[in-house]
């Protein structure tokens, strides 16, 4: 379970005058308590959703409140929280750090504690999982972007966490893929946050978010929230 | 289940905002580091002008000063290490595709080998051209308030830094590069100076354009000055 | 640095050649260490004739690992201009013993250099190096984050070259692509974001935290 309490995120902001930084209010603040298998985030550009989802496994830290997976404190015991709490980025050429696929799985796999020759073999089942087999010692370069973003979700997937959050997952690609990251989403047995633009996969959902200059306006089920979400973008256009 | 207030706009309210929290940073410099390095063998593998003494110009001088004003002469000084270690390693990464330790053996020897320090000293220079400029800003306010409302924040950055990246590479990569040439192709001082001079030129302008990018990135990552130590 | 063969080191990328000749088997180190002692000796015998016995030392080596003569010449076609060029700069200025001497030098060590960098995986030079900088874990680099940013860098200048091309799309789209500023800026500032992006997901995946 995510828990967050009387959560506040802040950012130093150049002044233009050239004096010294401000610190401004980028999200919050915000309570709320994520148990649903699937949760959608949606917001404008700037609302503050990947915020959000940065804050669930400590890649951004509240400047005041807590936020909790299981327990966690994700300021106090962030590398436990990222054992928990896998992480998928929009753009996997950011997300993918070694020259190959099998060796990026691997880099994954080392904070389990297996030999190197384990880890090679597990990094070569997981690439299987996702139809990667055959591409293992292909450079990631060479690699097209769907097979890039899958590649990103098998590294995430690997050290099994509990919880997956996915920050616009399926935007740089074309429908084709779109359609096959969806439903391996779909299936997947972790609980799954996505923060999209997509609002068909926002309806799927068993609760969405919509977040707007930096506050979650709506909670609750998925068509009263993109319809709230409709409306909402309707009167900022 | 949520009760998130209504905040209706993002702007600052009166009460003082708790500063932000920080997390380690050390992911994060880790892939600037590595990111630099690949910067720098871009740089080097673009074709150069040739020149007779087997040196040739690249954009690679650029990319090392570049890494040190940015990153600060730590992680800078990492970076270009980075790029030397791997190189003499045997990837072709050196001007012109080349790579291994056979390198160490060529006329260009001295220059490669200054590209670490000539990085963490146009880190060190950088960081001081930083906090002048924004001394100079305050105090150019101070003095005429009106004429400096349209002046840019970082105007005096440019300059300073420009001062700091040739600072770098006059006291590091041209007099070992020289050294290089001296002992590698059995020339006299005023021989190897005149080989050498004819990358001046090209190194100032490469100075000018590696402090114009420095500005452009800190004024799209403001927080990397905040980071930059 | 563990797993299986890395083909960017031994493919396009790496410029060793296989083989299992006594060379090839001899450990990284020895080899190493014989191409300094080698680098010591050159400079320090002076004339003509030793520079000559140090080429054929070269040669022998080049021999002996059994290297096909294509595969060296990339590294050693800007040492043969540069010698061709000093050697008669040094003819005019100082006499032949000594045009001959330092051409001649400087392509032996080249060339033994590049014995070593043909008969060496660059991985395991690397190994070398890890286990060399195994005490700097002190200082809080770990031959694991050495080995993370080796990977990245890899990863990296394809993305650079992919991302410095779509650079110069986007000016010549707005006919600015004879600026240079139009072309570097951006391409920079990309970069950095880039890295940023990258050190972001390094940090989800747990990465290069201690």
């Amino acid at each position: 379970m995510i828990a967050l309490d009387d959560v506040l995120v802040t950012a130093y902001s150049p002044d233009p005058a050239g004096g010294a930084d401000r610190v401004v209010r980028l999200l919050g603040p915000v309570s709320l308590e994520l148990v649903e298998h699937r949760v959608a985030i949606v917001g404008a550009n700037g609302s503050g959703k990947s915020t959000l989802a940065r804050l669930l496994n400590g890649l951004v830290l509240p400047s005041s409140g807590t936020v909790r997976v299981d327990g966690l404190d994700t300021a106090r015991d962030g590398a436990a929280v990222r054992r928990k709490v896998g992480f998928m980025f929009t753009d996997p050429d950011a997300q993918l750090v070694m020259p190959t696929p099998v060796e990026d799985v691997a880099l994954s796999l080392r904070r389990l504690p297996i030999s190197a020759a384990e880890r090679d073999t597990a990094a070569r089942a997981a690439l299987a999982r996702f139809g990667l087999a055959d591409r293992a010692e292909v450079p990631v370069h060479a690699l097209s972007g769907g097979q890039r973003q899958l590649l990103a979700l098998a590294s995430v997937l690997a050290t099994e966490p509990t919880v997956l959050v996915c920050d616009e997952p399926t935007t740089l690609l074309d429908l084709r893929w779109r359609a096959v990251v969806d439903a391996l989403l779909a299936d997947l047995p972790q609980q799954v946050v996505v923060v999209t633009h997509d609002l068909d996969a926002a309806l799927r959902a068993d609760r969405v978010l919509v977040v707007d200059e930096g506050a979650v306006v709506f909670d609750g089920d998925p068509a009263s929230a993109v319809d709230h979400y409709r409306a909402l973008m309707q009167v900022g256009a | 289940m949520t009760s998130a207030p209504d905040n209706e706009t993002a702007a600052a309210p009166a009460v003082a905002l708790p500063a932000p929290i920080a997390r380690s940073s050390v992911s994060t410099d880790v892939a600037l580091i590595s990111t630099f390095a690949a910067f720098i063998a871009v740089c080097a593998i673009l074709p150069g002008i040739p020149t007779g003494s087997g040196v040739p110009i690249t954009l690679q001088t650029f990319a090392v000063i570049l890494a040190g004003l940015v990153l600060g002469w730590r992680r800078g000084g990492l970076a270009t290490l980075l790029y030397v270690v791997l190189g003499l390693a045997g990837l072709p990464i050196f001007s012109g595709g080349v790579g291994g330790v056979a390198v160490l053996a060529g006329p260009s020897v001295g220059y490669l080998l200054a590209f670490p320090f000539a990085a963490a000293l146009a880190g060190v220079f950088g960081g001081l051209a930083l906090r002048g400029a924004d001394r100079l800003m305050a105090s150019s306010f101070a003095g005429r308030f009106g004429d400096g409302i349209g002046r840019a924040p970082s105007a005096w950055r440019y300059p300073l830094l420009v001062v700091a990246g040739l600072g770098a590479s006059f006291l590091t990569i041209h007099p070992a590069g020289i050294a290089g040439l001296m002992v590698r192709l059995g020339i006299s001082l005023p021989e190897a100076f005149a080989i050498d001079v004819v990358y001046w030129p090209g190194d100032v302008l490469k100075n000018l354009a590696a402090a114009a990018v420095a500005v452009a990135i800190f004024k799209a990552f403001p927080d990397m000055l905040r980071s930059r130590r | 640095m563990s797993g299986p063969i890395r083909p960017p080191w031994a493919g396009p990328l790496g410029l060793y050649h296989p083989g299992t000749t006594v060379i090839h088997r001899a450990p990284a180190g020895l080899k190493l260490a014989v191409l300094a002692v080698f680098a010591i000796a050159v400079v320090a015998v002076r004339g003509p004739v030793s520079a000559v016995v140090f080429l054929g030392v070269a040669l022998l080596a080049q021999l002996v690992a059994r290297i096909p003569w294509h595969r060296t010449t990339r590294g050693l076609v800007p040492a043969l201009v540069t010698a061709a060029l000093i050697g008669a700069y040094q003819w005019w200025a100082r006499g032949w013993a000594t045009a001959v001497e330092v051409a001649v030098d400087l392509v032996a060590l080249v060339l033994l250099g590049a014995v070593v960098t043909a008969t060496t995986r660059a991985d395991t030079l690397l190994d070398a190096l890890a286990r060399l900088a195994r005490p700097l874990r002190h200082v809080g680099l770990s031959p694991e984050t050495f080995a993370l940013a080796v990977g990245l860098f890899l990863r990296t200048i394809p993305v650079l070259a992919r991302m410095s091309l779509e650079t110069r799309d986007a000016a010549r789209a707005r006919g600015l692509d004879r600026q240079p500023r139009a072309l570097l800026v951006p391409a920079a500032v990309r970069m950095v974001g880039h890295a940023r992006a990258t050190g972001d997901a390094l940090a989800a995946r747990g990465l290069g935290e201690s």
